[in-house]
């Protein structure tokens, strides 16, 4: 038992932190992507997709007229006014952490601390060139180390699920919008990938949920764009894939279920989004047609989450 | 200032009082460039872990630290016991004086204390009157502001009964102390501090409202992260294993207390307020609170929940009842009190008023109602105008105002820019009443950081140090 305010801090804690991380990995392979020779892609610009992904186009070109690297960088990184940019994310992510900070333990608490005491000494102009990659480096490593201080130091009871529920739903809806995004920008109609820039394209995806390496491993034939979607989707051994996200999910509403006794509408939605994920084909998937489905798989993500929040986070 | 200023360490002649001599010997071998690295270390410390205090009005850092001195004052056990028995004693005749206040009212009938500086005191409220709470206890954390100007001689400057801040510095500072020098701490005997939490904790839960249903729930009630004590709430529920709450995560109804969990409702049955009185119900007092809880006077006065400190208690810390309070020691206990008060002059008084606008520049003049340093002249440290300022204030309205004379406040060595030098100091210690008065060895040394100055408080830029009781 917990209070509601503070199950809730913890779950948007996480949130905020995987944010801020899914958003550095973006920038990171987005930069790299367009040092990469005419980088023109589909449609010409991967800073737009790219803006599209954060889920942040409406209040981006309420500002911007252009989708330029500086725009963009200072839009997603910096802007106070951007409620996701990586500086609101830590920000807000600290000043919950405050706000509860007894329930967190001292490796969670100094971890957010030191990144927002850090914070000010990152703006526009110190991520100019080779800074850049030393600011997003430094924020994944921020989120790493609050992932990992989670699962280290916690106690393993409903304040620990909370937590973990907040960044499996908020990874869940990143790698989905990531694939989306992308896929619907290269969508090669049933061809391979080509060489060159398609294939650094395909990598970028890959990258982007630090999955290149690891894609590599599993399938040993090359990028194909199908076995990416299902590496996405369905391979369980795939940690930022939307069935291990599920599981997660599943697994920590489970947990929350038999600590309490009682079993709301979230543990259904739970089971019926892995269930679908677990003995889902991805035939089946790129029959419905990819985009549908993942447009589908982000709006239950969302309705999961409110449920979750009505059930336990509002008291 | 007429008097000698008597420091706590060294003598006039030169001589180490005994119980900094092992102290001086090892800031003799100590040199500051590991004493300046210590104090690094002890702020890296503080802001790492988070312990910040706001300054309200100032713009700038929200959070800040408060300057943490690294030489630790040194009190031996027979000063303590002293100053120990003293704050019992104080604390005993504060309580009763409340609970005569919103009782029977003998103090008044008596005409010991007058009867408007009471009933038409700001922090009177009429809401008690009548109400009772359990154990008879009304300040069940109280902060006395000491200072000395003697070897034997210590003065109360201040009570504090309503929420006195400060116990997570006297903790914290004993944390960073023995964590950067042991080799030092470990040469001295010194009476433990860490039980405060614990000694906190019974005490709240010895004070369970007539009406708990089994053990008591006990939280406490913070009015948020903005609050410049935010981090000692969080310090304090987090040692106490209570539940950290904020207004809104509480609701009555029926006149019970419940917060709002993970798993449904929970009953509440003491809370260990840090939200001011005005605050604590919209339904009672300020109807624009939102740090409050609606419906939580009545579920107080049904013997639902109890509020620590009660609700009303502030009107014995009051600056204008401060000066009956030796009078209280005597009338509720019939002792002789242990600890002396500064003299004080009322300005409600108009012959206490002639004298103090007389001679106001050799004086302190205080507002009755203000706390935190803030609204206050001294007198021998001020500029011309500001004096003609204060002049003109007690003339227009004398009630608002007491004046007390400038006291040689005692000085400790402290590590400052120059190296080690005297700054003054004063002393909060922390007394809890619950079905017992229980006071640890110790409490918050505040020390004035420029030369000179008789300012201890944080919000003036005051620091603050660990302070020692030694053992027998």
């Amino acid at each position: 038992m917990m209070l509601s305010r503070t199950a809730d801090s913890l779950y948007w804690i996480a949130r905020y932190m995987e944010r801020a991380e899914n958003l550095a990995r973006t920038l990171r392979v987005t930069d790299r992507l367009s040092l990469m020779p005419s980088s023109a892609d589909a449609d010409g610009n991967e800073w737009h997709s790219t803006v599209v992904v954060s889920g942040s186009e409406q209040g981006f070109y309420e500002k911007h007229e252009e989708a330029t690297p500086e725009n963009v960088i200072s839009y997603l990184a910096f802007d106070p006014e951007n409620p996701s940019s990586i500086r609101n994310c830590i920000e807000t992510a600290r000043r919950n952490a405050r706000a509860v900070r007894t329930a967190l333990t001292t490796e969670q608490w100094e971890c957010l601390n030191s990144a927002w005491l850090a914070l000010p000494g990152w703006n526009e102009t110190r991520v100019r060139g080779s800074g850049l990659h030393r600011f997003l480096d430094w924020v994944k490593d921020c989120s790493l180390l609050f992932t990992g201080g989670t699962v280290a130091t916690m106690l393993r009871r409903d304040s620990y699920y909370f937590t973990r529920l907040g960044t499996f739903i908020e990874r869940s809806d990143n790698t989905a919008r990531i694939l989306d995004v992308k896929y619907h920008v290269l969508l090669p109609e049933n061809a391979e990938v080509g060489g060159g820039i398609d294939y650094y394209q395909w990598a970028s995806v890959l990258r982007a949920v630090s999955g290149y390496r690891s894609y590599n491993a599993v399938y040993r034939e090359g990028l194909k764009p199908w076995l990416i979607a299902e590496f996405l989707i369905m391979r369980e051994e795939m940690p930022r894939s939307l069935i291990s996200c599920a599981a997660e999910i599943k697994d920590c509403l489970d947990r929350l279920g038999e600590e309490y006794g009682q079993r709301h509408e979230c543990h259904r939605i739970a089971g019926q989004i892995h269930s679908r994920l677990r003995f889902g084909k991805i035939e089946d998937v790129f029959r419905q047609g990819l985009h549908e489905f993942l447009s589908e798989h982000i709006d239950q993500n969302n309705r999961l989450g409110l449920e979750i929040s009505r059930s336990y986070l509002l008291g | 200032m007429a008097e000698a200023i008597f420091d706590e360490m060294g003598l006039p002649g030169g001589e180490v009082r005994r119980a900094y001599r092992t102290l001086q010997a090892w800031l003799d071998e100590t040199p500051h460039e590991i004493l300046t690295l210590r104090r690094e270390e002890a702020e890296t410390f503080f802001r790492r872990i988070g312990i910040t205090f706001a300054v309200y009005g100032e713009g700038g850092d929200p959070e800040r630290i408060i300057p943490f001195d690294i030489i630790p004052r040194i009190l031996e056990a027979a000063e303590w016991r002293q100053i120990s028995d003293g704050l019992i004693q104080r604390v005993k005749a504060l309580n009763a004086f409340i609970a005569d206040v919103y009782g029977p009212q003998d103090i008044l009938r008596a005409g010991i204390v007058p009867r408007d500086q009471v009933i038409l005191n700001e922090t009177y409220r009429y809401q008690m009157q009548g109400v009772a709470v359990p154990q008879n206890v009304y300040t069940h954390i109280a902060g006395i502001d000491m200072v000395r100007v003697g070897p034997d001689e210590f003065y109360v400057l201040e009570d504090n009964c309503r929420t006195p801040s400060g116990v997570s510095y006297m903790l914290e500072n004993r944390e960073i102390t023995m964590r950067l020098f042991p080799e030092l701490f470990s040469r001295y005997n010194v009476a433990p501090v860490d039980h405060y939490c614990d000694e906190l904790m019974r005490t709240l839960t010895s004070v369970a409202p007539r009406n708990c249903p089994g053990e008591p729930t006990v939280v406490v009630l913070t009015p948020g992260i903005y609050n410049s004590a935010y981090y000692e709430h969080s310090f304090l529920a987090d040692q106490m294993g209570a539940e950290l709450v904020e207004g809104p995560d509480l609701y009555v109804m029926d006149d019970v207390v419940y917060m709002r969990t993970t798993q449904g409702p929970k009953r509440v049955d003491v809370i260990y307020r840090r939200v001011d009185d005005d605050f604590l119900d919209p339904l009672t007092f300020r109807p624009d609170s939102a740090l409050g809880v609606a419906g939580l006077m009545n579920a107080y006065r049904a013997g639902n929940v109890n509020l620590t400190n009660a609700v009303g208690a502030g009107i014995a810390d009051d600056k204008a009842i401060y000066t009956y309070v030796p009078e209280m020691v005597k009338f509720y206990l019939g002792e002789t009190p242990i600890l002396k008060n500064v003299p004080t002059w009322r300005c409600a008084d108009p012959e206490d008023a002639a004298y103090v606008i007389e001679h106001i520049a050799e004086l302190v003049v205080k507002e009755v109602h203000g706390s935190g340093g803030y609204g206050m002249l001294v007198g021998p440290k001020a500029a011309r105008e500001e004096i003609a300022l204060f002049r003109e204030l007690v003339k227009t309205s004398p009630e608002k105002y007491i004046a007390q004379p400038t006291l040689a406040l005692s000085t400790c060595p402290t590590f400052v820019d120059e190296g080690i030098a005297p700054r003054h100091v004063d002393l909060r210690p922390f007394i809890l009443s619950g079905r017992e008065i229980r006071v640890v060895p110790g409490g918050l040394t505040r020390v004035a950081m420029r030369e000179g100055s008789l300012v201890v408080n944080s919000s003036q830029g005051g620091g603050t140090k660990d302070t020692w009781v030694l053992k027998d």
